[in-house]
């Protein structure tokens, strides 16, 4: 079997060639090492690391941006983001900060991408 | 009157990373004037991930980007001042600008660096006919609304343009729980980047419609309806192909224009192709001690790049306040030819500076197999380069020893297929 993928791995966008024998898979076209893996893991078990934003209570901006410091399974995107939706973080926080820990037991946090000072003096 | 030897005007990635280099090269006297609350500019806003890649080599977030920047500033001299608004720069580098605590203030500078980034093509811009009701927003604006002051703008959504702002912002809405109906592209190709179209249309099965154009907004009082038309080669609708959306809102993602309002009071002169000022290859400007770099001078589509660029505009404004240099007559200058439609900088000074130089360009068509080529004043080849692919979307680079250039005064860029 034969699949061409966008890589998706940096802005450089390779045109891979990913094919298929009996359960191993050969990657061409790629430019570095992380394309390769990716183009495997594509066809195996895609992932991605998702990018929101949690409720922020007493800093400056009501949003708090965050991410999964990880990929995790591209079919656990939308579960992933109910439960960043459920997440209040108070200020003060640092960036890095875990905000949610192993989030659906993916073994990936949910991690703080900004700092945000506290609003009271 | 304050007095400082550099101003940096605009506190986004450019304005960051040109203080933060021109510090490194010997100068103390910083000041970064930003009219937000806070610095990181469009970074803040920008919370997907892809950043870093280049300069940090790790993949990061926009505000994780901007942050990175931050602390890298906080070990040194350079002073912030955040809320403030520059309303006039002179070609005799005096700085106007106001602010809540101090009012109206006057800043004298021996250099400046412009760094006031770009601003989004609005409805008005592209004259979409229809009415004129809410929920028409510019894409980078619904970004603001979502990311940061947490508004979400709609509920089933129709954005036109597929550039890169326009494609993660499809990705966007539908994370928080939007229907994104069609993202429509009257060009017969994608501006935004590859990577972007997979991950943000195709992972989400978001229908891309290239060729086709939004030719009516209908609506009371919200947008109610959306009508997309095919184009033809011309760009002009087809009639008979109509496709009615109903959706409550319209994304822009039509383009940016670099914000050149106070290059112009400076008397910079600007370039009609980039719509940014003319620069020789240190980022300097016509106007002796004004340099400029980022989106403000053209628009750059990874943050990476903006970075490399302002690094060298700070280099070079601590350069010239520490000794002074002028540029020479020995200056070459860029034109763009056949499928390209600018080049950054558009002169390159073969005695002053470093001995080589990076080219930035963009291509006005896509191209498959191209060789990029310099030719000199008698159309001889002076630099020549294969590409397999050349794309609007993706600007290109070159790099260039200046001891090629020797003797010409002219040197055009252009694509041979």
């Amino acid at each position: 079997m034969k699949q061409e993928l966008i890589c998706i791995v940096c802005p450089q966008g390779c045109r891979l060639l990913v094919e298929e024998h009996n359960g191993s898979y050969q990657v061409s076209g790629n430019t570095c090492k992380r394309g390769e893996q990716y183009g495997i893991t594509e066809m195996t078990a895609p992932t991605r690391v998702i990018t929101s934003t949690v409720c922020l209570k007493g800093g400056r901006y009501p949003r708090l941006p965050v991410k999964t410091n990880g990929a995790i399974p591209k079919k656990l995107i939308f579960d992933c983001m109910e439960q960043i939706n459920q997440l209040t973080v108070y200020a003060p926080v640092k960036m890095g900060d875990v905000i949610l820990k192993n989030v659906l037991d993916t073994g990936i946090d949910i991690i703080s991408c900004r700092s945000a000072k506290s609003n009271e003096k | 009157m304050l007095e400082y030897d550099l101003v940096v005007i605009g506190g986004g990635p450019a304005g960051l990373a040109a203080a933060y280099s021109a510090y490194q090269n010997g100068v103390t006297k910083i000041l970064i004037l930003e009219r937000d609350d806070i610095t990181g500019g469009i970074l803040n806003q920008c919370i997907h991930n892809g950043f870093g890649l280049h300069y940090f080599k790790e993949e990061l977030t926009g505000p994780e980007y901007a942050q990175r920047f931050e602390e890298m500033l906080k070990d040194t001299s350079v002073t912030i001042m955040t809320q403030t608004m520059v309303l006039e720069v002179t070609p005799e580098k005096q700085i106007f600008a106001v602010n809540q605590t101090e009012g109206y203030i006057t800043i004298c500078a021996k250099a400046i660096v412009f760094s006031m980034g770009c601003r989004e093509r609005t409805r008005g811009a592209i004259a979409i006919p229809g009415d004129r009701p809410s929920g028409v927003f510019t894409a980078g604006t619904a970004q603001r609304y979502i990311n940061i002051e947490g508004y979400m703008v709609g509920k089933r959504v129709v954005i036109l343009g597929s550039g890169d702002i326009g494609l993660i912002m499809a990705r966007r809405m539908k994370l928080e729980g939007a229907e994104v109906l069609a993202v429509v592209e009257i060009m017969p190709y994608s501006n935004g980047l590859n990577r972007n179209i997979v991950q943000c249309l195709n992972d989400y099965d978001i229908p891309l419609y290239l060729s086709h154009t939004v030719t009516e907004i209908r609506g009371k009082r919200r947008v109610e309806q959306i009508v997309v038309s095919q184009v033809d080669q011309d760009r002009m609708p087809i009639s008979g192909t109509e496709i009615v959306f109903d959706c409550d809102t319209l994304l822009l993602s039509v383009g940016l224009i670099p914000e050149n309002e106070i290059s112009k009071t400076a008397k910079v002169t600007l370039d009609r192709r980039s719509n940014g000022a003319v620069v020789y290859d240190d980022m300097q400007t016509n106007i002796e001690g004004i340099f400029a770099c980022g989106n403000v001078l053209h628009v750059h589509d990874l943050v990476d790049f903006v970075t490399e660029e302002s690094m060298k505009a700070g280099k070079s404004a601590a350069q010239y306040i520490l000794n002074q240099y002028r540029h020479s007559e020995q200056t070459v200058m860029v034109e763009n030819g056949e499928k390209v439609s600018y080049t950054v900088p558009q002169k390159i000074d073969l005695a002053v500076g470093e001995p080589e130089t990076d080219l930035f360009f963009r291509v006005n068509q896509v191209i498959h197999h191209g060789i990029i080529t310099v030719l000199g004043e008698d159309q001889q080849v002076l630099f020549s380069k294969k590409k397999a692919h050349l794309l609007p979307a993706e600007m290109e680079k070159i790099h260039l020893k200046k001891e090629w250039l020797t003797k010409q005064r002219q040197i055009t860029i252009l694509i041979e297929e």
